[in-house]
């Protein structure tokens, strides 16, 4: 059984299988920059208390599940989206579905995922891949960072379905409505919507852990680290941040390019200079945040590692942060 | 990022897949590139792996030394904490933490044996040995 699907490969797995399942219903103009865009994907948090393998809690992205459902929902497009207690009913719902023509969304947890180098194997529930068919006992598998379609079999799908801890799936799938017709009217609204919903979540979100105000913050303490937790545990912080920067799913540039791309694209739809500039602005922001990404290499491979390193990577922060408080101002300030 | 600019350093992913990066083109414009890895995460990477590593050795030695049971080598070894393994089992934090004690550990049931050792995708005879087979 296999039902009808194109396997594309895109840098992010939630914005990658959302822009995916939407092209396979015939919204074939819906790339991944404009489904992470419209899903208002952008985001920058560090919650101190928080500890994560070991290391600090830092996010360049929205919290999982929310890019598929927002996009979907500004286009119009009603959704499926199931957890399941039962295995076995998970089971049957998946090839249910499967049966009725639909190729469905799954989130997973990535340590048990065996197509994995083991080295990105950790206990990260939230990556999302698309199953398109069974044969025999494998399920065909279209995983949006791999180049190819793979095949997980019964056994090895349900064990990561079925991951444990932080954000456990719990067998969820999801798949949008056929059907629906978009229009390049819908989609300019979407890219209105999504624009204005990441201009608030950067610019006016409460608290000084996340948004610019997170990045400049994230800045700061970054000059106490090498005080506060002596040199080899700075090294493994500045490592997590590189990690969730760069990691498989970022496109680069943690996400920056990524929405640099989305703004070019709404271009097309929506003329207008000011998101041409910034576009400019975000491609800006993702250089910075690989420079410090380097020297941060530089700090935590031992090269580096005085105060003034660290004050000079706080600072590449603090830039960052203005140049995206920048950015998002004059997204706020486009008159539509 | 320009598009000549996307790293293109081998690491253990890019043995398996490259990955797509968004970059700009001469005329600016963002397009597609494939890159098959960045010295500057693979380096993040192996850090993280080495910290593991010797957290996994830390945890052997202390079995060894019978001051933990070979839960905590494999807890270690799965990079699972209480609450994960709690999750993975349906054993409470508090009984899981009582099963690193040596002496708690030899008496478990095989009922209880083969929860932990399903959790950890090994045998429970080499949960008992700590022998590690896969990669």
């Amino acid at each position: 059984m296999r039902v009808d699907f194109v396997h594309r490969q895109s840098a992010h797995c939630e914005s990658g299988v959302t822009s995916s399942l939407l092209q396979n219903i015939g919204a074939a103009k819906i790339t991944e920059p404009l489904a992470f865009g419209m899903g208002a994907g952008l985001f920058f948090a560090y919650i101190p208390l928080i500890k994560v393998n070991n290391g600090p809690a830092i996010a360049f992205r929205t919290f999982p599940g929310l890019i598929f459902k927002r996009t979907c929902k500004a286009l119009g497009i009603p959704i499926v989206r199931k957890k399941f207690s039962s295995k076995a009913e998970a089971e049957k719902y998946l090839q249910d579905a499967l049966a009725a023509g639909s190729p469905v969304g799954c989130q997973v947890g990535v340590y048990y995922l065996s197509y994995f180098p083991r080295e990105y194997r950790f206990h990260f529930n939230a990556h999302n891949l698309i199953v398109f068919g069974k044969e025999d006992d494998n399920y065909l598998i279209s995983d949006p960072i791999m180049e190819l379609p793979t095949t997980l079999t019964t056994y090895e799908l349900e064990r990561v379905r079925f991951a444990k801890g932080a954000l456990a799936p719990k067998g969820q799938i999801y798949y949008p409505a056929s059907g629906v017709e978009v229009t390049d009217d819908t989609i300019r609204k979407a890219i209105k919507n999504g624009i204005k919903l990441n201009v608030s979540n950067m610019l006016n979100i409460p608290g000084w852990f996340a948004g610019v105000n997170g990045i400049k913050f994230t800045g700061g303490r970054i000059k106490n680290w090498r005080d506060s937790l002596g040199l080899e545990k700075s090294g493994l912080y500045l490592a997590q941040l590189v990690r969730m920067q760069e990691e498989i799913g970022t496109g680069g540039g943690g996400f920056r390019y990524m929405y640099g791309a989305f703004l070019q694209e709404a271009h097309g739809f929506l003329p207008n200079e000011d998101l041409l500039a910034g576009s400019e602005k975000f491609t800006e922001a993702g250089d910075l945040w690989r420079t410090a990404a380097v020297l941060a290499a530089g700090i935590y491979k031992g090269r580096l590692g005085s105060q003034a390193d660290f004050n000079q990577m706080g600072d590449y922060l603090i830039e960052i942060a203005e140049i995206e408080r920048k950015a998002f101002t004059g997204l706020k300030n486009i008159k539509w | 990022m320009k598009k000549e600019d996307v790293p293109q350093d081998l690491g253990s992913l890019g043995k398996i897949t490259r990955e797509v990066c968004y970059a700009t083109d001469s005329d600016g414009k963002y397009t597609t590139q494939l890159s098959s890895g960045w010295e500057v995460k693979a380096q993040a990477l192996d850090l993280a792996w080495q910290d593991i590593d010797q957290r996994v050795a830390t945890a052997k030695q202390k079995v060894l030394n019978k001051e933990a049971s070979p839960l905590l080598f494999f807890m270690e070894y799965r990079l699972m904490d209480a609450s994960i393994l709690a999750d993975y089992t349906g054993f409470w934090q508090w009984q899981i933490k009582r099963h690193l004690k040596p002496e708690v550990f030899d008496s478990l049931s095989d009922k209880k044996l083969q929860k932990y050792a399903e959790a950890f995708n090994i045998k429970v005879a080499d949960l008992k040995s700590m022998n590690v087979h896969e990669s």
